[in-house]
């Protein structure tokens, strides 16, 4: 078992004949994700190594199937690939893109809750369930099947506990890159009780930063979770007012500092790690 | 994007908000100028991306074209909160008998902007909203419609504004939510929005903040992006497409990814260090990017050493190693490197830094205790030096 994808699950690429979405399909291949096909308008009807290609995303799905879309479709038109993906029936949206305005994600969450769709991020890495597939760009050669659920709003720094939880001997579950806009489809709330409620799933380790207040919200319902949770809270160090890199890690006056959110996981009786290295320690002790 | 005020102002007398007349200026005979243009008595007020302008003396008043030039002469060359006043604006003073608060935010709970309306506005209403927040009327924007003109009135009146002003502030809120939603905003305020004493309701002050990803559709606007004074470092580096924050250390901090170099910073303070700056160079970066990204660090003076951190999966390891030895022969004789390469070309890349000659951590913690060490051994050498200087004088 795992959270969103198994090996069954139907994917197509929106954008997939571009640079970055044709060399992260053959990575998603190899990692055993079932990918369909892929949509670039005006190229429907053709081929990409293998992979049928079509116009629009609603004949991709009623060809194919897919149930899941991964999306390297760049700023501008970044939205409207997840508007169409919606309205097409995707049940599963994971939007790569980084750079969407704000004002269009506004927009195009209104779409994402009217067809009852889950989108992960935009401006995040995607998901990878080990063992049986990935959505996106995350490197799945660091995974290993297991007990721990991941979810970051990070990328990189997701890379480097998963790398430090399989060298403890910890797997994953499944590993979710939530994303770094101040909006985003999916917030740790959602994936956490995802996790609660997958049998796979022993722990769940949750790595967040500045900004917002998903942390605060996450730890208000961790409270009512049968599963323990294992944190982490980076940028401690930033200043307030400056956005660190993404788009949402930003402390508006006193709102979105890493003490804050250690205290509310704190009073959760969350353990919450100094520094990355202690995560797999913590993990061990809770499992 | 922050932009000033009389920008600001520009944007909302597009979408028809009322604004008193005015005009920049950037020396005291401008001013003048304008002043007389205008005719009657002038406000002087300075243009910097701070608030709290009133309270430090930004803000000058003139009746007169001649008494205009001397208010200009007192707050061009200000230093408020560390940026200099560099530019004013100049615009007619109006008797204002009320002041209301209009404001829209984007909010990340409803993933929507919302409204904010307050009958108190002014300069204190930072401490209405922690005081008295039932003062301040909150509403989502629901962007299938924007914010329909009767939802606009109905919010004012809900604030409370006196049935006079309904209408005028109505029609205000609701061209402020259409500003907001076409310039790609991430907030817009008018506070104070003032009913004067004859009558009229004027967005007396504004602030407008651009979502950086919506600059790319807003070329105008891009447009008037200038660098702030006091980090023209960050500016240089936005313009260069690096994603660069300044901060007040002596350690250098380069990795790849937001959250990786936001932790690397912690691990750098955490190990003794101070930050200097946070810098991402982003995925599957190059090493012409590495190099670039040492050389602008290394451009900061208080930076005494560079720590690289990299988690290779597009970014590739050797890629990273040669950008690095790239720039050894242009960063300051003797400043400590310290890489730390992880994941893919790691091992080639390690390579290529031991033949150089380069210092390299096995993970993220060793490296940050590396380059403070190394960082405070060169301090204390120097201070030692120094120490033994005027020794060598005397023999």
């Amino acid at each position: 078992m795992s959270i969103l994808l198994d090996s069954t699950t139907k994917v197509i690429v929106q954008g997939i004949t571009g640079r970055e979405g044709l060399y992260h399909t053959r990575n998603m291949k190899a990692a055993g994700t079932n990918i369909v096909g892929g949509v670039t308008p005006g190229k429907g009807g053709s081929t990409i190594e293998g992979f049928s290609v079509f116009d629009t995303v609603a004949e991709a799905v009623q060809t194919t199937g897919a149930t899941a879309s991964c999306i390297f479709v760049p700023p501008p038109g970044a939205a409207d690939a997840i508007m169409e993906a919606a309205s097409a029936g995707i049940s599963l949206i994971v939007c790569i893109t980084e750079g969407i305005p704000v004002v269009d994600m506004t927009r195009a969450m209104l779409v994402v809750h009217e067809h009852n769709a889950r989108l992960i991020g935009p401006n995040c890495p995607g998901m990878c369930t080990p063992g049986q597939g990935k959505i996106g760009i995350i490197p799945y050669q660091i995974f290993t099947p297991g007990p721990v659920g991941f979810i970051s709003r990070s990328g990189t720094l997701t890379y480097e506990v998963v790398s430090l939880l399989t060298a403890a001997g910890l797997g994953q579950s499944s590993c979710i890159g939530i994303g770094g806009d101040p909006i985003i489809g999916s917030t740790f709330v959602d994936y956490l009780k995802l996790f609660e409620a997958d049998p796979q799933t022993k722990v769940i380790v949750m790595c967040g930063e500045i900004g917002g207040s998903d942390e605060e919200d996450a730890a208000e319902y961790i409270k009512t979770m049968s599963k323990p949770v294992v944190a982490f809270v980076s940028g401690r160090t930033a200043p307030a007012g400056k956005r660190m890199g993404h788009a949402g890690a930003i402390i508006s006056g006193n709102t979105g500092t890493a003490q804050g959110k250690v205290a509310a996981l704190q009073a959760a009786h969350v353990p919450v790690a100094d520094t990355i290295f202690d995560i797999p320690e913590l993990v061990q002790k809770v499992l | 994007m922050k932009i000033h005020e009389y920008q600001a102002k520009d944007i909302l007398a597009r979408y028809g908000i009322p604004v008193q007349p005015g005009r920049v200026a950037h020396t005291p005979d401008e001013a003048e100028a304008i002043a007389r243009e205008l005719g009657g008595p002038v406000v002087i007020k300075a243009q910097v991306y701070v608030g709290g302008r009133g309270k430090a003396g930004g803000i000058q008043f003139g009746d007169t074209p001649e008494q205009a030039r001397v208010a200009a002469q007192k707050v061009l060359g200000m230093d408020i909160k560390g940026l200099t006043v560099e530019k004013v604006l100049v615009t007619s003073k109006i008797d204002i008998a009320e002041e209301y608060y209009l404001g829209i935010i984007l909010d990340r709970k409803t993933q929507s902007p919302v409204v904010m309306i307050s009958k108190e506005g002014g300069i204190d209403i930072e401490e209405v909203a922690a005081n008295t927040p039932e003062k301040i009327i909150r509403q989502p924007i629901d962007m299938r419609w924007g914010l329909r003109p009767f939802e606009a009135r109905e919010l004012v009146a809900r604030a409370g504004l006196p049935h006079h002003t309904i209408g005028k502030a109505g029609d205000i809120l609701s061209k402020l939510a259409k500003a907001f939603i076409e310039s790609d905003a991430s907030l817009a305020e008018i506070n104070p929005l003032a009913l004067t004493a004859d009558g009229k309701v004027q967005a007396a002050d504004a602030k407008i903040l651009i979502d950086d990803n919506g600059l790319f559709r807003q070329k105008e606007y891009a447009g008037w992006a200038e660098t702030e004074e006091s980090n023209p470092l960050e500016y240089e580096a936005k313009q260069a497409g690096l994603t660069y924050v300044k901060l007040d250390g002596d350690v250098g901090i380069i990795g790849n990814g937001a959250g990786l170099v936001m932790t690397t910073l912690d691990m750098v303070a955490r190990a003794g260090g101070k930050p200097a700056n946070f810098l991402d160079i982003g995925g599957g970066a190059k090493a012409e990017i590495m190099y670039k990204a040492l050389r602008f660090v290394a451009r900061d003076p208080q930076v005494k050493g560079i720590l690289v951190n990299i988690f290779g999966g597009i970014t590739r390891g050797e890629e990273v190693a040669k950008g690095v030895i790239m720039a050894q022969s242009d960063l300051p004789k003797g400043m400590p490197i310290v890489v730390r390469l992880s994941g893919t070309g790691s091992e080639e890349g390690k390579a290529l830094l031991k033949d150089a000659g380069l210092e390299w951590g096995r993970d993220m913690r060793e490296a940050s205790e590396k380059i403070v060490a190394a960082i405070n051994t060169r301090g204390a050498e120097a201070h030692s030096a120094a120490v033994h200087q005027p020794e060598s004088r005397i023999e």
